[in-house]
């Protein structure tokens, strides 16, 4: 399957479970809402372009946003992460043996600890910009701290779940690939 | 010059992700004002399609609700017809007529259409609905929609050619006049964007006596909705002591986990009043600018 393909498929499932199932389910507290789409952005390959990026996470936004019937949000908290992803990248990763043996990061590719550390932080930004949008027209300060926690919080355990649970299978690139 | 195209292309992905985050603030906020989306009409047409098909499927998993719902609304409706009544001495026989003038001077002021819900949210503090009609049916602004049991539900606020969307009474900018049903004091039904099980009514004065459980209706001085309508139960009565006013807490009679199919209620004579409403406040508040004209 080409990267191509692969990652259109992705991006409609995981838009779908986030409009259909996660913002369908009964949420445990009005401050526990959990989001996994932004996965989508996290799972791209290393090979797209800075510029191509942020287009991607743009529209990822922008598509959810449509569902939920809130333009902007969403768009601008992917931007965010689309535009701070390659920094990460950089920085946890060193230079030469996995950007161009692996196809996209992941906690082989990466190692468990990098990769831990690079979802955790871009969740976190992921939230809180998006929380902070929410909360800029109705909200009160201490809201808008424990909602990005707790929302944070259920991310990341959506994100373990469905890394335990899908182990993508990443081949080894070859010159010859 | 050259340096100034030098330093752009250095900077290339970092003004591409200035740009496009002030559209994405662009749409957020000129949003917030307005009540309504950028390109909101097309997307509407997509993410209504797509909202229809998983509709289809949905739906099954709640008949059991919505035939209670109906049943409940068809045993109100029969409990009213007219052959429940009978005249005791006389052979004269009533008879209305779906005409809407009649010659006793009755006229049809509402017109119901049922509609479905195919898209809802109950989890942000913006809450909207999308049904599956819009103006290709009728469908306009400001119509109210009502539950299938006759509950409030919300205010159309946006419209294509085949869906609607609602902005439910769970959104923190909607503002909804409500009576009591007991007294028919008024006041404003507000939500606070926490609890989707509880909204707010502000505006009832404090020398009246109220109950727990007393029922809120929607109110007669109302432009968009019905007058009767119930819109929910006094759950909590919170005093508030810098003002004469209750601040009560409504238990909301709509289910808004649950809602499937509704009727968008348009008030035939809206036009007129709210016209009539902002030509008067135009003249007697900014009384120059009326005479210039």
């Amino acid at each position: 399957m080409s990267d191509f393909l692969r990652n259109m498929i992705r991006f409609a499932v995981f838009i779908l479970v986030q409009v259909y199932i996660l913002n369908r389910i009964p949420h445990l507290h009005r401050f526990i809402a959990p989001y996994i789409y932004y996965l989508f952005i996290l799972w791209l390959p290393f090979s797209v372009s800075r510029q191509w990026l942020l287009v991607i996470g743009f529209f990822t936004g922008l598509t959810l946003d449509y569902f939920t019937v809130t333009p902007g949000l969403h768009a601008a908290a992917c931007l965010l992460i689309a535009y701070v992803r390659p920094i990460m990248i950089t920085l946890l990763t060193p230079k030469d043996s996995t950007e161009f043996n692996y196809r996209e990061p992941s906690p082989k590719s990466m190692q468990w600890t990098p990769y831990i550390v690079y979802v955790v932080v871009l969740t976190l930004l992921h939230h809180t910009y998006m929380v902070f949008l929410e909360w800029l027209s109705v909200g009160h300060f201490l809201d808008f701290i424990i909602k990005v926690i707790a929302t944070t919080g259920i991310s990341l355990l959506l994100i373990l779940a469905v890394e335990l649970l899908f182990p993508r299978k990443l081949k080894f690139r070859t010159n010859t690939a | 010059m050259r340096n100034v195209f030098l330093f752009i292309s250095r900077y290339r992905t970092f003004f591409t992700f200035l740009i496009l985050q002030g559209v994405a603030l662009w749409f957020l906020f000129s949003y917030n004002r307005f009540h309504r989306a950028r390109f909101l009409g097309v997307a509407n047409e997509v993410t209504g399609r797509v909202n229809t098909q998983y509709n289809k499927v949905e739906d099954y998993f709640e008949l059991r609700e919505e035939n209670r719902r109906i049943h409940r609304m068809n045993d109100s409706l029969l409990n009213l017809q007219a052959r429940n009544f009978m005249r005791a001495d006389t052979s004269l026989q009533l008879v209305q007529d779906s005409v809407p003038f009649d010659t006793l001077g009755h006229y049809r002021r509402y017109h119901f259409r049922p509609a479905t819900v195919v898209y809802n949210s109950v989890s942000s503090q913006k809450n909207y609905l999308q049904i599956n009609r819009g103006s290709n049916h009728g469908i306009k602004d400001n119509m109210a929609v009502l539950s299938s049991d006759g509950s409030t539900v919300g205010v159309v606020v946006g419209v294509s050619p085949n869906f609607s969307q609602v902005m439910s009474l769970l959104h923190v900018q909607q503002k909804v006049n409500a009576a009591l049903k007991k007294s028919g004091d008024f006041g404003t039904i507000e939500w606070d964007g926490k609890d989707p099980g509880f909204l707010t009514l502000r505006g009832i004065p404090r020398s009246i006596e109220i109950k727990n459980g007393d029922t809120v209706l929607t109110s007669p001085y109302s432009f968009n909705f019905p007058p009767g309508y119930i819109i929910g139960t006094i759950a909590e009565t919170i005093t508030d002591k810098s003002t004469n006013f209750y601040v009560l807490k409504i238990k909301p009679a709509a289910r808004f986990y649950s809602l499937q199919q509704v009727f968008v209620v348009e008030n035939l004579q809206y036009t007129e009043q709210t016209t009539l409403n902002q030509d008067t406040r135009k003249r007697i508040e900014d009384p120059k600018k009326a005479s210039a004209k």
